[in-house]
């Protein structure tokens, strides 16, 4: 198991990607970190199983990928068969996909920031661990707030569900369009709500502000290199360079920020961009840029690894469209030194951006007087054969390509997730974490939590609510001696 | 009256899931606080595979409920499964993949070497000349990483373990989930092997109208703009109401598109699939062979539509020799980290 010369430690936590996750950790004779493998250890097979189907079900097969996340895959898959059935859906259908997705993207940044990063920074990283949960969070901030929280994840789970009949998993997307519209009642309640979610993305700021920010130690954190990687940043933008998340261009900036690609969201241009490589110790594949290769493991201006998510978004954007986030996106770079920022840690921040963002849209969506026409669908006419789409996951770029044929059943399925994305850039990021706090075979207590904080900025899946509420996640390290004997196990 | 107030044990698991059924568990809100007056949440999906040995220590059956969801798609997730049997008094199959598959086991159309030919080599962004697969057992310079075997089949979990109850759904709804807690947590559970949801068909509680017309075509739900206030079926549209177990709000319907089956067959309708190819045909107007050829025309997938989330508990069970192989091979290597030599792809 073990050879020799080298120790051994597992991190083996099981939690939550597209599936279940593990980190390998080796030591050399000095006791440093040799090598750190992230595996994905499982695999359902989703390219597979979705031949033979008819292409219009799709949006009702892909969003079990991921049910933290549903919506994304499910808006993902509409807009690809609005691509195979070259279909336009009409302006209040289009309208109607983006407010429930605003929407999505609240429910789903509340539950990351709230449930999984802010016991880390409200709580603190090396609290007591039986402290560090979302309950500890309300105790620090108080009841109002926790109430406040869950309140305003409820109200964008209640929009989902009002538009896409339940909030997990939702039925309503179609190719040209949506099955069910809005009525004026409806819309009522949802500019009530909106406003309700812009007031708290603001105090979502100002929280991150208090405790995070006005910290030094915590900045220190975010700031230090063990956090730190250059690599390049890809997110959708509209046709001012702005952060957006349904539709638009693919924008691809480099490690200065300069860009280097546009190509668009809809159609299969992504083929040109992007490949994926193939490691066999881990079920999930490495996307890199086709045009800068595949030079394994390693960050810089040469490599071909990207990242995406909050922090890649805002990198790859040169601003916010609505005026409140567009104020936070300056004071976001204005304070970590200008764009592009590469501390992994500042997807907190930037994930709070984006959520003011969602929010100030959700509303400027529902105060749209079409959003209530009942043109909703455009019946497609065209035989389809290929379609393609990507949009932006609350986790980062996210691509759905169908092939079908004549009578648009499924031939070809390619998927390319966002933790995928990310894979090699969270591989590294732990190994880095790692080798900053293992130093000469001696494993600071903190090493659990902090090597599982380089993850945990990028996956809301990992420690998302659901899986955070009863207590910290848990982790064990195995450390073994140079004859791979068990001399210490740390588990918090 | 001393043994009422004694706190429930809970453990609750993912296996082949997508964590839509946590999601939804969450989507009781406030509520989730009231769980945890009643309970200790002793297991949490996270922190049941690296407190292996914990749970291991575990005297046998010192878990009051079980909550499981997910498949069974590999062999982690059988002896996680098997593990978690053991140490619960009750077990209960949580949402669509753990009772009947659910989407996972749409892969059951197909073997493993086609869904890892699919994946890792011709899907159009991969770049893979020499042709590498995950392996179970990989030697890299400073050690052996280890992966899971991916079986040749998605299970349902009472195929490995016995199941007490089960709480359909994908995912089931927070008002179905509150009452199963609510049974649990007072004690009143029915008859073990019950279903904790409606026991007629889903139709029972459709408030679309329904005039009993036939219809003389099947249509695509993106072919026509169905009327919101009417029966999808009776406007040729493929609902699996009929022999669909009732529970779910009509959540599908409400927004005005057709149910998929997620909550299963009936009591009735033990074999969904082939129910619903029946009572599809007894709609359609005309002569016996006057009447095959709509169904063959507009109903393009039928395993996949009549069977979406129920492959796994299909009498169609196309891979029962596969499960016969690896409960051999299983036996064979008991421990959990000697896959060696076991290529995931073999």
């Amino acid at each position: 198991m073990t050879t020799a010369t080298t120790r051994r430690v597992t991190i083996d936590p099981i939690t939550r990607l597209e599936g279940h996750g593990r980190i390998e950790i080796f030591l050399d004779e000095q006791g440093n970190v040799a090598d750190a493998y992230f595996q994905v250890v499982e695999l359902r097979g989703f390219e597979k199983f979705c031949e033979g189907r008819p292409a219009e079900e799709l949006p009702r097969i892909t969003p079990r990928i991921c049910g933290v996340c549903p919506g994304a895959h499910h808006i993902a898959s509409t807009r690809a068969l609005d691509d195979l059935f070259k279909v336009e859906p009409p302006p209040a259908a289009k309208k109607l996909r983006e407010l429930y997705y605003c929407a999505h993207m609240i429910h789903s940044h509340i539950a990351h920031f709230y449930a999984l990063a802010a016991p880390d920074f409200v709580v603190g990283p090396e609290a007591d661990p039986a402290q560090r949960n979302i309950l500890g969070v309300v105790a620090k901030v108080g009841l109002e707030i926790g109430g406040s929280v869950i309140k305003h994840r409820a109200y964008a789970q209640r929009i989902q569900e009002i538009l896409g009949g339940r909030p997990t998993h939702s039925v309503m997307g179609l190719p040209g369009g949506v099955s069910r519209g809005l009525s004026e009642e409806e819309r009522k309640q949802i500019v009530e709500w909106a406003k309700s979610e812009v007031e708290f993305g603001k105090l979502s700021l100002k929280i991150f502000d208090d405790v995070v920010l006005a910290n030094k130690a915590y900045v220190d954190l975010i700031l230090s290199d063990g956090y730190t990687m250059k690599t390049h940043y890809m997110g959708l933008v509209d046709e001012k360079n702005r952060v957006n998340f349904y539709d638009g261009m693919v924008r691809v900036v480099d490690t200065t920020g300069k860009e280097i690609v546009k190509f668009p969201a809809r159609g299969t241009a992504y083929l040109e961009h992007i490949a994926e490589h193939v490691e066999p110790w881990t079920y999930l594949k490495f996307p890199y840029l086709k045009a800068k290769g595949w030079r394994g493991f390693v960050d810089g201006q040469e490599s071909g690894i990207y990242r995406v998510a909050p922090l890649a978004r805002l990198n790859a954007a040169d601003g916010m469209a609505t005026p409140a986030a567009q104020e936070a996106y300056e004071k976001f770079f204005a304070t970590l030194g200008g764009r592009p920022v590469h501390h992994t840690l500042a997807m907190h921040w930037a994930r709070l951006v984006e959520l003011l963002y969602a929010a100030e849209r959700l509303l400027e969506l529902a105060l749209d007087p079409e959003i209530t026409s009942p043109e909703i669908r455009t019946l497609p006419t065209v035989t389809p054969s290929e379609g393609a789409a990507i949009i932006e996951a609350p986790r980062g770029t996210l691509i759905h390509h169908y092939q079908t044929d004549e009578r648009g059943l499924v031939r070809g399925v390619n998927l390319i997730v966002a933790t995928g994305n990310n894979h090699a850039a969270i591989c590294m990021s732990v190994k880095s974490a790692a080798q900053a706090v293992i130093k000469n075979g001696e494993v600071r207590e903190g090493l659990l939590n902090m090597v599982e904080m380089a993850f945990r900025a990028y996956d809301p899946c990992f420690g998302c609510a659901t899986h955070s509420l009863p207590g910290e996640m848990p982790l064990v390290a195995h450390i073994y001696d140079h004859q791979g004997n068990l001399v210490r196990t740390v588990t918090r | 009256m001393a043994e009422a107030k004694k706190k429930l044990k809970l453990a609750l698991y993912w296996a082949a899931s997508c964590g839509g059924c946590e999601i939804a568990v969450l989507d009781v809100h406030e509520k989730i606080l009231a769980l945890a007056e009643h309970a200790d949440i002793v297991l949490w999906p996270v922190a049941l595979d690296f407190k292996y040995k914990d749970v291991e220590a575990l005297p046998d059956g010192s878990v009051d409920v079980c909550l499981f969801n997910g498949a069974i798609r590999n062999s982690e997730q059988k002896e996680i499964a098997e593990l978690l049997r053991r140490k619960s008094k009750v077990m209960v199959a949580f949402g669509a993949c753990a009772c009947f598959g659910g989407i996972p086991a749409l892969a059951n159309l197909f073997d493993r070497q086609s869904i890892f030919e699919r994946v890792y080599s011709t899907t159009p962004t991969t770049v893979n000349p020499a042709k590498l697969v995950p392996q179970t057992t990989l030697a890299v310079p400073q050690g052996d990483l280890h992966l899971p075997t991916f079986y040749n089949a998605v299970y349902k979990l009472d195929d490995i373990v016995p199941v007490e109850y089960y709480v359909p759904g994908c995912p089931p709804p927070p008002e179905l989930i509150w009452q199963a807690v609510e049974a649990i947590v007072s004690g009143k559970l029915p008859q073990a092997g019950s279903t904790l949801a409606g026991e007629r068909a889903l139709c029972h509680s459709c408030k679309r109208k329904k005039e009993d017309k036939k219809v003389t075509a099947f249509h695509r739900v993106h072919e026509i703009i169905p009327d919101p206030e009417k029966c999808l079926l009776e406007q040729g549209i493929i609902c699996s109401g009929p022999v669909t177990r009732e529970g779910c709000g009509e959540r599908c319907l409400n927004a005005n598109m057709p149910c998929r089956g997620c909550f299963g067959p009936t009591p009735e309708a033990l074999e969904h699939g082939a129910s619903m190819l029946s009572a599809a045909a007894t709609l359609v107007e005309g002569k016996e062979e006057e009447r095959l050829a709509p169904i063959l025309e507009g109903i393009v997938d039928p395993a996949g539509t009549f069977y979406r989330f129920t492959l796994a508990s299909s009498l169609l069970r196309i891979r029962d020799r596969a499960l016969a192989a690896w409960t051999a091979t299983a036996a064979a290597q008991p421990d959990r980290a000697s896959g060696k030599g076991e290529e995931a792809a073999s």
